[in-house]
């Protein structure tokens, strides 16, 4: 029992620094990619109290103020807020290990989680890293070599051909060993240039045909790839937990197939589509890779999974995951206390057959992301008001940040892990509409629209997924929820109840119990009549009558409604004296217009302000810093030609030219910071 | 308010009356055809009814619906093509419904030279709309000049008219609203137009602190017509439709040679960011007029009328937990002050004065359980809050009205001092930073300060302080009254000093935190920001009942 020892941690932003038998214990959290926002410490310390070791968090200088700090018992600052000076800076983060008396390190989900140099200062000094050997994590590292090991353990890998084909004859022969589909495409080229999908011997000697010649004269290499092509792929990962004593188990499957630009949204555990021979096989192929290289503590195993269920092995994550929580929902285990205790040297508690699957998890990924501009573009600010729906049961949320957090363009921009649990999947995805509904955030843009879409979309319920989910489903990019006549009532109706409420409150006489309003919502303008009674009002409106009661709190951010009998939270965004009331209906913020009959009629006069031309300003999307610059006053550019590039939260956004024109004014310099609408650059 | 009630009800039959016309004209008034054909007929007839074919009772009417029509349809049309509505549209929808109670309806122009004494050029209640009603149940007068007659310009009965509702509101103690759409003087009336606006700005002078007085400037309002709303306590205007100006574009060419456009020199825009004129501009006229709506349930009715209360949904003791980390911890680094004022009012909810004009000082009304106050915080994030002239006289009249009309002041500061520098001293900083000075000091209102970061040198004893006879004053832990910032301060006093670093170390150690302040009683307290509106609901309370008076002066002489 390591209780009694005075045990002291040091947490750069997840990463316990944990010592053995004697006196002193240390955490270092080491900062992850999510940090500020997303703060995986919080849940490393937390199961460092539970287990009795002291925690010592490390931030840089803008997080001073972050959740992991001020839950660990002692913090040091390392640095600045880029980075490369604080979370990645080795030297500071050694300093404070030295400092603080760390024995331990818990890197957590990015950053130097998976650096092999850092584990391996941390070893010369004597200081256990939690985590896999250094082996491991530069075997697992080596994208080949993860293949190549993962080949040697009889992991099934893509099967493919890199080499010189002769022949069409030649390519058919080996797409048919391969078996179809099969993707052909130069060696040389890069990222899905020049690729091919072939589904049949026909397809494939065109595609030998096409490919060589541009192998040849695009890059004057003739190798050619051909490759098993993973139809409809879906990324199903399984979890392992290995100790130092050649001992490993599979904790079963996480589905994370709804991504957006490779990064994951929705996840659940387990997945609906994996039978459970499928899902020994792939648990057993797993623990089969990480026996062959030794591995100790807790990975991820990760595989593309084609319609047919064949599955193939993609990579190895040698760290704790952020998705790692809904593992812990269905099997029970805490794998942040099992980590430990393997980094420790005690051998796993739990047998294969003692792994269950217990119910269902289902991870929603909030981001500080507006959705309606590719799936997701960085937003910042101050969480003016924030409010986690903890309040019901069976809804876990991991998160760094508290009312007040400032986001900002230096970090990743998580806000949380939103986890709901079920006895059943249905139980899950109807908890996490609840969820999702009741979580206030404020201040910045969110993507809990986006979220709310995905989980009640037919083809997700159905399990009907893939990698490819967000674009088949919203070709034309997300555009929020689509409102059904009935939808739009209820909406409606609850900016009317809403309004009157509001009015009512400031009348000083008169007492009023039927009115005539008329509300604008998109193009729509909709005349309604209300009527109240008692607490409920009647509103009649487009053809239907809708029924609202509640409590009408004017203060609230939730706005708990009962609408033609059924439960339905809604929630204010603001609401102003000219008639303008944002509601978040449905995850999607609904602006809608309410006005008394006189109002809309005497506003049909009023002229349509015209709106700027956006078409010869260039205004940045979003906050960050312009990288570059690729033009000067003068200069003339075409339709599409990149203006300047904008970093925001690690991404470089390229903006372009929206016509062609001449050059009037460039606003910004390289290294500047921008707001979102910031002016950029003019045209003419 | 018991007062407000007591006249609703005794003056319940004569709404009644008026109700009934009202009602059968209100087709008339949005229906364009209805109208067009009304007027073709009741044209003749006006000029019919003198010759005495009609009973007195036809000619009420007629006069009536006359009256209803202003200049005629045509004009109307006019006037909707501009994007603007007509004077009785904008009263109808600023007033509660059917709660309007005209008078002078059958006013007309005197005027008998250039053809005016023509039947055709006598329009009854000639250029503009007045009378009371009422705005969510509490009284007010209004005023609402017709462009469509005379383009709304200010004859002597029009003045007559204006002088007679502002009388009365002064007598009973109600606000007046005026909406300015008026094209100047009525040129054929030569000095009794004139005097129609001196008298008009004798009263606004006399009403000033006796009732709110708000201006909307909803067309033109040129030469002395600007005036008046300059003379009252607020003035607002429309984006793209209203000007204010004492000479127009030409003139301005004639005698400057400047080229200038309407908008540029008077629009809105100018008005609200460059000159200081106006305190707020909304984008069309059924905007500013609910905006209006909801301005005015901000305000007490009279000088004799406590700051109003409205039913509050927001826990006076809530607990402001994002207020714990918005200060950073850089000295030098801004935060947003409207930040910590959403956060602490009545939710959310805060109608800023002047939002786009001295932008280093915020100013504007907000409700602390539910009651109304008015809030004056120095702005980091613009010119690192400190004063200027521009702020000082925001500041010090925003600060006057509250104090003439019973509403507590609350202020938050962080102010590095006066801004320096040839621009502002030449331009009389001295004299206009006294304003703010003087402001402060002779309020009498409820003084609550919270000092939030910096209060430095001068400036922090203009921002409401404990010497200014500041109630409650509180300071974050994050506070630093000081007479400068460490850098300065160590330079002066450690002059030639080898070791400035430790100099200054020391002076931070010393001064840069609200010890100083708070031994001294200068600061009551030293809270914890997330507490912040809970002491001060709970304050406010207390101070519902402060009794302070000036000594007596025929009046203050406030350094202009």
């Amino acid at each position: 029992m390591l209780t009694e020892s005075r045990l002291l941690d040091l947490l750069l932003h997840h990463s316990i620094v944990y010592a053995a038998f004697q006196s002193r214990c240390c955490t270092l959290h080491c900062k992850t990619q999510y940090s500020t926002i997303y703060n995986p410490d919080e849940k490393v310390i937390k199961t460092c109290q539970k287990m009795g070791i002291k925690s010592v968090a490390v931030h840089s200088d803008v997080d001073a103020s972050a959740v992991h700090v001020k839950m660990a018992d002692e913090a040091v600052c390392v640095g600045p807020a880029p980075t490369s000076k604080s979370y990645l800076n080795m030297d500071a983060i050694m300093d404070a290990i030295r400092s603080t008396g760390a024995q331990a390190v818990h890197p957590g989900y990015g950053f130097l989680s998976e650096n092999k140099e850092f584990a391996k200062r941390l070893a010369a000094e004597g200081v256990t890293f939690i985590g896999p050997d250094t082996h491991a994590i530069m075997a697992m590292g080596d994208k080949i070599e993860s293949k190549l090991i993962a080949k040697a353990a009889k992991v099934n890998t893509i099967p493919g051909f890199d080499g010189v084909v002769e022949t069409a004859d030649d390519a058919v022969k080996i797409a048919q060993q391969i078996g179809y589909p099969v993707m052909i495409k130069a060696s040389a080229g890069g990222g899905g240039k020049g690729m091919r999908i072939a589904w049949n011997d026909e397809e494939t000697r065109e595609g030998f045909r096409f490919s060589s010649q541009e192998a040849a004269s695009s890059f004057g290499d003739d190798r050619l790839l051909i490759e098993k092509y993973i139809d409809n792929p879906r990324h199903i990962e399984i979890q392992v937990l290995a100790d130092k004593h050649g001992n490993a188990l599979w904790l079963n499957e996480r589905e994370c197939s709804i991504q957006r630009r490779n990064q994951k949204v929705v996840e659940e555990a387990p997945s609906t589509f994996l039978d459970s021979v499928t899902r020994r096989a792939m648990g057993e192929q797993a623990v089969q890779l990480a026996k062959a290289v030794q591995y100790s503590s807790a990975g991820t195993v990760e595989f593309l999974v084609d319609s047919k269920k064949n599955f193939y092995f993609l990579e190895m994550n040698t760290r704790l995951q952020v998705e790692h929580p809904i593992t812990e929902c269905i099997t029970g285990l805490d794998l942040v206390e099992q980590m430990i205790r393997v980094a420790k040297g005690y051998k796993l508690l739990h047998k294969q057959e003692d792994i269950p699957i217990n119910g269902w998890a289902i991870e929603s990924r909030v981001y500080a992301e507006d959705p309606y501009k590719s799936f997701g573009l960085p937003s910042i600010g101050r969480l003016s008001q924030y409010q986690e729906p903890l309040n019901l049961s069976n809804v876990r949320v991991d998160s760094g940040i508290q009312e007040g957090s400032d986001i900002s363009i230096y970090y990743d921009p998580m806000i949380s892990k939103l986890v709901t649990y079920g006895a059943t999947r249905a139980e899950a995805l109807s908890k996490m509409e609840d969820a999702l509904d009741n979580y206030v955030i404020r201040g910045v843009t969110h993507n809990i629209p986006l979220l709310r879409e995905i989980i009640t979309h037919p083809r997700f319920i159905s399990g009907d997924i893939s990698t490819n989910f967000l674009p088949e489903v919203y070709p034309d990019g997300f555009k929020g929820h689509q409102l059904e006549v009935g939808n739009r009532r209820e909406l409606l109706a609850s900016a009317a109840a809403l309004y009157i409420t509001a009015q009512l409150r400031s009348q000083k006489v008169l007492e009023c119990t039927h009115w005539e309003l008329c509300a604008e919502l998109g193009e729509g303008l909709y005349s309604m009549e209300v009527t109240k009674s008692g607490n409920v009002y009647i509103v009649e409106v487009d053809g239907g009558k809708v029924e609202v009661s509640g409590q009408w709190n004017l203060a609230s951010t939730l706005l708990p409604l009962t609408i033609n009998g059924t439960d339905r939270m809604l929630q204010c965004l603001s609401r102003d004296a000219s008639g303008q009331i944002v509601l978040q209906y449905l995850g999607t913020s609904f602006k809608v217009r309410v006005l008394s009959k006189l109002a809309a009629e005497l506003n049909s006069y009023m002229p349509e302000k015209v709106a700027e031309d956006t078409s010869s300003i260039l205004r940045s999307p979003m906050p960050g810093s312009v990288v570059a610059v690729s033009v000067k006053p003068g200069d003339t550019v075409a339709e599409g030609q990149e203006i300047c590039v904008i970093e925001a939260m690690k991404m470089q956004n390229s903006l372009t030219a929206a016509k062609q024109a001449k050059v009037k004014k460039v606003h910004c310099k390289p290294g500047e910071t921008v707001g979102e609408g910031d002016l950029l650059v003019e045209l003419e | 308010m018991m007062a407000a009630f007591s006249v609703a009800r005794s003056s319940c039959g004569l709404i009644n009356g008026l109700r009934v016309s009202f009602r059968s004209l209100a087709p008339v008034k949005h229906g364009a055809v209805a109208a067009a054909a009304l007027q073709t007929s009741l044209l003749p007839d006006c000029r019919r009814y003198s010759v005495g074919h009609l009973s007195v009772k036809e000619r009420i009417d007629m006069k009536r619906k006359a009256a209803l029509v202003g200049g005629g349809q045509k004009r109307i049309d006019a006037q909707h093509k501009r994007g603007k509505l007509t004077a009785r549209e904008r009263v109808e929808l600023l007033l509660d419904p059917e709660s309007f109670v005209e008078s002078d309806m059958f006013v007309e122009h005197r005027c008998s030279d250039f053809g005016m004494e023509q039947d055709r050029n006598k329009f009854p209640g000639d250029s503009v709309v007045t009378g009371r009603g009422r705005i969510n149940g509490r009284l007010v007068y209004v005023f609402s000049q017709d462009f469509t007659v005379f383009g709304g310009s200010l004859s002597g009965a029009h003045a007559q008219k204006i002088c007679k509702i502002m009388d009365q509101a002064m007598t009973v103690g109600a606000p007046v609203i005026g909406l300015n759409d008026s094209g100047g003087a009525r040129i054929q009336e030569g000095v009794e137009s004139l005097a129609g606006y001196a008298d008009i700005f004798l009263r606004n002078v006399l009403a000033s602190g006796v009732v709110p007085q708000i201006s909307l400037i909803m067309g033109p309002c040129a030469g002395g017509a600007v005036y008046s709303p300059a003379l009252t306590d607020f003035t607002f205007m429309v984006k793209d439709t209203s000007y204010l100006f004492i000479t127009g574009p030409d003139v301005v060419k004639s005698v400057t040679n400047e080229d200038v456009t309407q908008e540029e020199l008077g629009g809105a825009k100018t008005h609200t960011t460059v000159s200081g004129v106006a305190h707020h501009a909304f984008e069309n006229d059924v905007d500013a007029l609910l905006n209006m709506r909801e301005f005015f349930n901000f305000l007490p009715l009279s000088n004799q009328d406590p700051s109003p209360i409205r039913a509050c949904h927001d826990p006076s003791d809530r607990l402001v937990t994002s207020l714990d980390t918005i200060v950073p911890f850089e000295t030098t680094k801004a935060y947003d002050m409207l930040d910590i004022i959403h956060a602490i009012v009545d939710e959310r909810d805060f109608f800023e004065i002047m939002p786009s004009y001295a932008k280093n000082i915020v100013v504007g009304f907000a409700r602390m359980n539910g009651r109304t106050v008015g809030i004056v915080g120095n702005q980091p994030k613009v010119a690192s809050g400190c004063l200027d002239i521009n702020s000082s006289v925001k500041g010090a009249r925003f600060v006057r009205f509250c104090d003439a009309f019973n509403i507590p002041i609350i202020t938050f500061v962080d102010v590095p001092g006066f801004l320096p520098g040839t621009a502002q001293e030449y331009g009389g900083i001295i004299r206009h930073g006294a304003k703010l000075l003087y402001a402060f000091a002779e309020a009498t209102v409820p003084k609550i300060t919270i000092i939030t970061r910096k209060a430095y040198g001068g400036a922090y004893d203009v921002m409401s302080s404990k010497h200014l006879r500041g109630d409650v004053n509180y300071a974050w832990p994050s506070a630093e009254v000081a007479v400068m910032g460490a850098k300065g301060a160590v330079q002066i006093i450690f002059r030639g000093k080898e070791n400035q670093a430790e100099a200054e170390a020391e002076y931070v150690e010393k001064f840069a935190n609200p010890f100083p302040a708070a031994v001294r009683g200068f600061v009551d307290d030293i809270i914890e920001p997330a507490t912040t509106r809970k002491k001060i609901c709970r304050d406010l309370e207390v101070l519902a009942s402060k009794k302070q008076v000036n000594p007596w002066k025929k009046h203050a002489n406030i350094p202009l």
